[in-house]
Formats: C-alpha cells, structure tokens, sequence
C-alpha cells in the first residue's frame, strides 16, 4: 500500500510535478549555511587555543626529528638486520627472508631515507595512538556511559572520510609532517579503544572470578589479571593501530610533505612518472605486509604464551652491536654505496608506454564503453546520455514508451506471476533510476523511497535517523554531491558483489582457486588505499572511470572474503544431507549453501558498501565529482566547515547503508 | 551428623540474591512468607535466584549442594564467598558474619582462608602452571622462592610434576583442572569451594578425578562445599546434599536419606537411577536384636547393603556392632523391604519423567 503510494508520488512528481521545481532539485533557497557555522565555531576555538597547538606541533616536532636523524644515522646494515630478526621472532624464517628481500629492495631502489622517514614517523604515532585507545577503551569498558559514547564517536570516525578530519587539524596544527603524525594517532585509536573494551570485555567470568577469590586488589585484578588475559585481543588492536597509523601516515603526505615514501608516490603522481610510481608503491606495499606480518605474528603468539629465552635476546643485541661496530670500519656497512643501487625506473616506463601504445585503443574503446553504456545512465539518465554521440542514435518517444512497457511488464510478472511485490517494486525503482539518472531524478521522490524503505526495515527508530541524515545532507546544500557519489558507489558495490560474489563462490567450491587468491586479497587489504590508485592511474588517466576501477579494486575484498567464508561455513551435515537426497551440485549450491551463508553475505554487502565509501574519498585524487571531490577541493584551501559538511554528508549515508543493511539481517 | 559434636565452619541464615533492576528496593518491600516473596518478586519482573536459604557446614564436612541447571546452586556458592553479593541474609564463616566485613577484610580471608576451583579452570593463559599455582600466593606478596617451593608441592599433591612450566593451552581438560585445583589449595584454605568443577570433563577423567580428590580430600580433610548436577557424583563424595530447585532447598540430608525419604518428588525423580544397594546402609535398616545376638559375621552401620548380600544369601540376619557391642541387626526380611519401597519410588520418579 505505503509502495503504491509512494509509486503514484513519484509518477507525479516526474510528470506533472516537474513544473514545481522545488520537488525536483533540492532549492537552494532553503539550505542552511551549516558549513559557515561549522567554520565560525571552529575559528572561534581555533583563534584563541591556538597557542596551545601550536605548541603542541613543536612539541612533537622535537621528537620526530631526533627520531628521523637517529633512524638516518645508523647503519642500514644494523637496521636491516633488526628488522629481520624481529621478523623471525614474530613467525619464523619465512617472514625473516621476507624482511631481508623488502630491506634489499628499498636499499637497491635507493628508497632507504624516505623509508626510514616515514618509519619515524609511524614510531612516534603508534605509541599516541595506542596508548590513547587503550586509555578510552579501559574508560568504555568500565564505564557504561562512557561506552555508549565512545562508540558513537569512533562509529563516526570510522565512517568519515580520513581528508575530511585532516582539514581541521591541518588548521590546528598547521602544515608540516607533524599534521600527519597527529591525524594518524587520531584515525589509529579507533581500532585500539575498540579491541581493548572487546577484549577485557571477553575475559572469562572464571578468570575474573579466580583472581577474586585469590584476593586480587582492584589493581592486581586489572594488571594481573584482566590485561595479561585480553593480551591477545590488544595486540591484535595494535596490530590494526599500527597498519591505520601507516596508511593515514602515507595519505598525509598530501598536506605534510616532507621526504618521505609517501610522498615519494605522490610526486610521481602528480608527474605521471608511472615506473617511478610504481616502484616507490612496491616500496609502501612491501613495508605494510611487513608490518603487518610482524605485529600479527607476536598477536598470534601471545596466545600461545610462549616465550623467548634471554639467551637469544642477548645474542641477537649482540649481533646488532657487533654490525654496528663493523660498520664504523666499514663504511659500505654504514651508507648504502650509490653504486650498488639500481632503478629500472626507465626501463619500466618504456615498457609502460609501450604496452598503452599497443593496447591503448582497446583500452579506450573499454573506458568509452563502460562510460557510455554504464555510467553516464546511470548518473544522468537515458534520457540525457543516449545521444548520437554515445549510443549512436537520439532517444525517440516510441523507445522511451518501448523502455517504460518492459519495465511495466517486468514488474508486472513479478507482481502477478510471481506474486512478489518487493522484487515488482524493486524493479520499478530501477528503472526510474535508470531512466533519469541518479542525479536527475526527483529529490523528494528519492527520499521518499529510503523513508519508507527505513521504516519498514527498521521501524520508527531507524526512519528517525534516516529523516535525520537526510535531512542534513538536503540542508547544508549537499544532495546533488550526494547523489553524484551516490551514483558512483553504487556502481563500484553492484560490480564488486557480482563479481566478488561470483568469484567467492568459486574460492569455496575449488581449494585451488582460494589458495591462490588469498595472497592477493591479504596483499589488497593490507596495502593503504593510496598505493592502489597507482595501478589504475596507469592505465585510465584521470577520470571518474579510473576512480570506479580503483574503488572496485579496494572493495571487491570483502564480498569474496565473506562469500567464500559463508558458504565454506555451510554445516557439512546438512550439505551431507542434501546430497544424500540426490541433490546436484548446483541445487546444493542454490538450496543449502547460500541460503545458509545468508548472513556472512549479509556482513560482506555491508562491509563493501563502507568500503567503497571510504575509497571514494581517497579516489578523489584521481578524478571524481561530488563529495569526495568537495572534500578534497576544501583540504586545499583549508575550509574546516566544508569539508565536515561534505565528510559528515559521506558518514551519514555510510551509517545509514549500514543500519538499514543490519536491519535486513536481523529480519531474516 | 553421626560421631562427637563437630564445630560448625561455615553457615548462611535466610539467604537471598535477587537479580534485576532495582532488586534491593523491591526486595525490602517485600512482604510475607518465602512463597510470597519469590511471586512478589517474579511478578515485578525480577530473578529470585537464590531465595531464603539456610545451612551449615561442620568442620571437616564435604556438603555437595546439587539441583538442575538454574536452581541457583552456582549463585549460592558465589554468595558464601560474597563473588555475587547476596540481596539479605547472613553467611557467617568462623563465628564472623561476611556481609559485614570491609572490601579489605574480605579480601584478606579470600587470600587465606578460602580456595575456589571452576567449572571452566579460570586458569590465566599467560602463565606456566607453575606461575599459575603460585598466582594467589604472589597476590598476598610472597617472596620468589617461597612460592616456588609451595606450588611445586601442590602440583606433587595433583600429580603434575614436570608439567610445571607448560601453559594452559598445552594441558588436557583433567590436566587444567588438576593445576586449577592445585591453585586453590596454594594457599592452604580452610574452606574449600569446587563449583561443578569435573563437568566440563569426559566421564573417564572425571571418574578418576573424582577418586583422586576422594583421596585429597581424605588427607587434607578440607571443609567442602561442592557444587554438581550429578547424582551419582554427589552419592560419592557428600557427607551431606543440599538439593535446590528455583533457587529454594528442597531438602538436606545424607545421601541415604535422600533415597530411602525423598522430600518430594522432584528429589525422588533425581535419585530414581540410584544404584540402592550401593548407597543404603547396614545402619539406615537396622532393627533392633530381639535375643542376644553372637558377634559372628557382625558388620557396621556405615556398611552398604551391597557388601551384605553375599552374607546375607547365608543366613537371616546379621548383628550389627559398634565399638564391640551389638547394637543392632540387618535382616534379609528388612532389606527386602527397604529395596522394594526404595525401587517403587524411584519407578514413580520415572514415571513423572516420562510424563
């Protein structure tokens, strides 16, 4: 019932309502200037604690230096080898060989400095970040309304775009790599407070009851007891810290600019020097799986409990000791000799060109293609983009009628055929979409469709929250930025779950197809998001269709991770069952298994969704209109109230795609 | 209790714990006999987990205090040790009430007076065996080699020499509550808990845990109160069983009483598969000697009707003697009688199940 209605309003406002413009476009009229305040308040606080920031970045600005000189003046023989036997401590010889072949690439490649710069620079903001979350995770976890707040604000971190909270601390703190530093602190600590209130959270009741009964003080109780027991759980959140820290560390290289890797990659960017760019993002790539490998190591072995001996402790600062001794000696030891680097930079730039040269037409026509036939429908409608420039023909009245009836009859069959009037009103809506573009159609009629879809998803508690949201981004003027990268996520989702899913399946129908796609999934989901726009820079230039490629290449990781997990999890009884009923492969497949990975799909089309908005952000830098791109625009001129407004806008839609998505779960 | 009057170690009086929102209010307002208390309470929406309850302990005594899943007996523990602090009541240990005592002084009698085993060992992860033996006594600030030395000798008492420095995770279920028993007797407690700690264990362990903490307790002789849902379990090891349903005492009584008069039948059904002649003694049949009886084949009281029958085929009775003296006799007439009454009830028992 509430469907037709809101079919017949819809009808209405794209028929006769169009002469209201007020229905159609959101009227700037009756925006409010929500930026400016946000820029107002913020001055007002920025002005006079000024000083105390200020301070603050020379505060920080010591230590990062003497940490920068200290990792610059010590030999990279005696560093290298620290890093691989932290290596082999955390998981063995494999990730040591690992460490020794990243540390050759880095010195053959002539990266050492910048290398070393940025590992200053994650050093001095991991300890902030982690002992902050810990601090606010310990707060949370014994204080229920501390809880209840914590979480709210980390959910809106988490879901707002990493540029858009560089702007105010960039006008905190000012430019510089020490902006870079706070920022990463700031985004790490999110992951921290939240697997520390998870882990002491997590703690046997026995265990806490034992100290008790041992006669444990509060304080014994917290450091004897509940700390050593969530240890696991805390070094798995300074597993994730650290790799947030290092990509928000990378991504800062766009306000800090100082020499480092991320920067590096940057510049190559921005010189279209895609060998150089390349090789010094194999240089970021490398270090995070490193990075990664070795904190998960000693998270994976703290449950294990077991421990060093003090022998080899000793043994390995005396090797360190020993080396840098030698290198004093010998000065090959000390500086890495210039003439044992080696750069195929340009060897790997005609390469470059020669492949755009010999595959470049096919490349474009593809582009040409998706852009035409996919994109450009979608963001302005059939209507608008099917002219003879792109499809070859001008839209006729007759296709426009002809395009309409399909869509009747096909909602129409499912409506009566198969008496599913969901999938008849979802059909419906896609064809309205489709017809007139995400950025064309009514902005009301819109709103009116996610109302309702609320509503009955999650009842008046979620229809709240999504008049709320809707309501801040219609007001502070940012709908039509909204629906522009609306129009992109949505797109890089479908194709992601299509194809993650598809592929997903395959990984857990065929062992071999998962094992070889699992290296490259931890590979994509450890890399900062940064390092993958490289790739499909190279090959697309700027443009919205490079961003879609980089957003799908970001965001098809979890609808494969979840799919395969899903339907792997399937319980073997019942697929047992079902094959002893005769079914076929497929039919088990179709019947059992997806049914049955239902809600770990459910967790991957929500995962894909925060992850393609997260993306888009970064993907801003390689082309994209709306949002993003506003974000972006107001990082440059340091507008703290625009970029809130266009970030809080990104967060809004992430958290109401996310509680609509959960609301569908727990239906089910 | 049979034998000298023994001291009484530890005893709660009207003990309630009520969860909820706003339990203490509720329960304060709360008026009238136990029954309508528990519906007041129910009916405003609150758990009466544990409600008005009452016993002793002696010195010495193993007291097992069984019932369902949800009968409260896991809160009840908790309470005597105030790990879930009870609604109203008293638990008085050694003459001192514990509901009175300060946050410090509770803890001083938890660090050496009291040792506690869990169902799921509560063992901290990071710790050897060793160190987790010595954890309560490193708590109280116990010098190094002092506690070295004690926790060795615990882990010999349990039988896990030259397991000292393995963790938790490399230990078997009946390893891991071995060092957990082993760490509550570090601190050599008067008052020993053990909350259903063989359950979460296969039936083989925990038959030979259950022999060899009969063989514990028969050195140490501990003051026990020990938690289960088995039976059969309770049959070996209690002096005496409380048995709880709804957060109420049922009944308490040796195990003998508890089959030869169950309180209801709820304490029937739970004895039905009781083996009879195992738990039924010589003493709970005994009949007065009509003529004077000659020593010869005599048996005593605790003797269970099980060792009696191959005598018994022989002859058709049997003088029971206490220090030197026939006191009584155990009949076959008798038996017969008590078996018969004994099986019908638990058939009843049975049948109440079924239904």
């Amino acid at each position: 019932m509430a469907w037709a209605a809101v079919a017949l309003f819809i009808l209405w406002c794209e028929t006769g309502g169009r002469s209201v413009p007020q229905m159609h476009l959101f009227p700037a009229a009756w925006t409010l200037p929500i930026h400016q305040w946000i820029g107002e308040a913020f001055a007002a606080f920025t002005g006079p604690s000024q000083w105390l920031f200020r301070g603050a970045t020379a505060a920080l600005q010591a230590p990062l230096s003497a940490l920068q000189a200290m990792l610059g003046a010590l030999p990279w023989a005696v560093l290298a080898t620290g890093a691989i036997l932290l290596a082999y401590r955390a998981s063995g010889w494999r990730l040591a060989m690992f460490a020794a072949a990243a540390s050759a690439y880095v010195l053959v490649g002539g990266y050492w400095s910048p290398t070393m710069n940025t590992l200053a620079a994650v050093a001095l903001a991991t300890p902030l970040a982690v002992l902050s979350g810990f601090g606010l995770g310990v707060l949370g976890y014994r204080r229920r309304w501390a809880r209840d707040v914590i979480l709210g604000l980390l959910e809106m971190m988490q879901t707002i775009p990493t540029f858009a909270y560089l702007i105010p601390i960039l006008v905190l703190f000012g430019f510089g790599p020490v902006v870079g530093i706070v920022a990463s602190a700031i985004y790490a600590l999110g992951p921290m407070a939240q697997n520390t209130m998870l882990g002491l959270a997590q703690v046997p009741p026995s265990i806490r009851e034992a100290g008790l009964m041992c006669g444990c003080t509060d304080r014994q109780m917290f450091w004897r007891v509940e700390f050593p027991s969530a240890r696991r759980q805390l070094l798995v959140g300074v597993n994730q810290t650290v790799m947030a820290v290092f990509a928000m560390v990378i991504i800062a290289a766009v306000i800090g600019g100082s020499d480092d890797i991320g920067f590096r990659v940057l510049q190559t960017m921005r010189q279209a020097q895609f060998g150089q760019g390349l090789l010094s993002g194999l240089v970021i790539a490398l270090l995070a799986i490193l990075i990664d490998r070795i904190t998960a190591g000693f998270a994976a072995k703290a449950g294990k409990g077991a421990r060093a001996s003090r022998a080899w402790f000793m043994l390995a600062a005396a090797a360190l000791l020993g080396l840098y001794l030698a290198a004093q000696v010998a000065p090959a030891l000390d500086r890495f000799p210039s003439e044992w680097a080696f750069s195929p930079a340009e060897t790997l730039n005609g390469w470059l060109l020669a492949f755009v040269a010999r595959f470049g037409d096919a490349m474009t026509a593809f582009k040409n293609a998706v852009i035409f036939f996919l994109m450009l429908p979608l963001r302005i409608g059939l209507i608008k983009a099917v002219s003879p420039f792109t499809w070859g023909f001008a839209l006729t009245p007759v296709m426009i009628a002809g395009f309409w009836a399909v869509v009747g009859i096909m909602a129409g069959a499912a409506l009566l055929i198969g008496g599913r009037w969901r999938l008849s009103c979802a059909i419906l809506c896609a064809g309205w979409l489709l017809f007139f573009g995400t950025t064309g159609v009514a902005w009301i009629g819109f709103a009116a469709v996610i109302l309702l879809l609320s509503y009955q998803l999650g009842g008046a508690r979620l229809l709240a929250f999504a008049t709320a949201a809707i309501a801040f981004i219609a007001l502070s003027g940012s709908w039509a930025d909204t629906m522009q990268s609306l129009y992109l996520c949505a797109l890089a989702v479908v194709i992601c779950i299509l194809g993650g899913g598809a592929l997903g399946v395959w990984a857990a129908e065929n062992d071999r197809v998962s094992a070889f796609l699992r290296p490259i999934l931890d590979a994509l989901q450890t890399m900062p998001q940064f390092v993958l726009l490289i790739p499909a820079l190279m090959l697309f230039q700027v443009g919205e269709f490079t961003a879609l490629i980089a957003i799908v290449i970001y965001a098809i990781v979890p609808p494969i991770r979840y799919v395969e997990h899903g339907v792997r999890g399937a319980s073997p009884e019942i697929v047992e069952a079902a094959r002893q009923m005769g079914c076929s492969r497929l039919q088990i497949l179709r019947h059992v298994k997806l049914p049955m990975a239902r809600p770990s799909i459910m967790l991957g089309v929500n995962q894909t969704i925060l992850s393609a908005l997260s993306m888009l952000a970064i993907a801003a830098l390689v082309g994209t209109q709306g949002l993003a791109q506003a974000i972006y625009v107001a990082l440059s001129r340091a507008d703290a109230g625009k970029g809130l407004v266009a970030g809080l806008s990104i967060a809004c839609v992430a958290m109401l795609s996310d509680r609509m998505l959960k609301a569908v779960s727990r239906r089910a | 209790m049979t034998g000298p009057a023994v001291e009484t170690k530890l005893a709660c009086r009207n003990l309630w714990k009520v969860f909820g929102d706003g339990a203490d209010r509720a329960f304060s307002r709360s008026r009238g006999e136990t029954e309508q208390k528990v519906a007041t309470l129910r009916g405003g929406g609150l758990i009466p987990a544990v409600s008005d309850v009452s016993f002793d302990v002696a010195e010495g005594e193993c007291l097992v205090i069984m019932g369902l899943s949800g009968s409260g007996k896991s809160t009840l523990v908790r309470c005597l040790s105030r790990l879930v602090e009870p609604t109203a009541g008293e638990v008085i240990f050694e003459g001192r009430d514990l509901m009175k005592l300060s946050g410090a002084e509770l803890t001083e009698v938890r660090r050496h007076k009291m040792g506690m085993v869990f169902q799921s060992f509560g063992l901290l992860p990071h710790l050897t065996v060793l160190e987790n033996v010595a954890f309560p006594l490193r708590i109280q600030g116990k010098g190094d080699a002092d506690r070295r030395r004690r926790a060795a000798e615990m882990i010999g008492l349990v039988g896990l020499s030259g397991r000292e420095d393995a963790f938790p995770h490399q230990l078997s279920g009946g390893q891991q509550q071995r060092v957990g028993i082993a760490r509550s007797l570090a601190v050599g407690p008067d008052l020993w808990f053990l909350d259903e700690p063989f359950s979460a264990l296969d039936p083989l362990i925990r038959k030979q845990m259950q022999d060899e903490f009969l063989r514990l307790q028969h050195t140490l002789k501990k003051t026990i109160v020990f938690i289960t849902h088995d039976f059969l379990e309770a049959l070996k090891i209690a002096d005496r069983v409380v048995i709880m349903r709804d957060g109420r005492v049922v009944q308490i009584g040796r195990p003998a009483d508890l089959v030869l008069s169950p309180a209801d039948e709820y304490v029937a059904r739970f004895v039905a598969d009781v083996p009879l002649l195992r738990v039924i003694t010589a003493g709970d049949i005994e009949e007065p000697v009509p003529v004077s009886l000659s020593t010869n084949g005599s048996v005593s009281r605790d003797a269970p009707l099980e060792s009696l029958l191959a005598k018994l085929a022989e002859v058709d009775a049997l003088p029971i003697v206490e220090s030197g003296k026939v006191v009584g006799q155990v009949t076959t007439h008798g038996l017969m009688k008590a078996v018969a009454a004994a099986s019908a009830r638990a058939d009843r028992g049975w049948s109440l199940e079924r239904a």
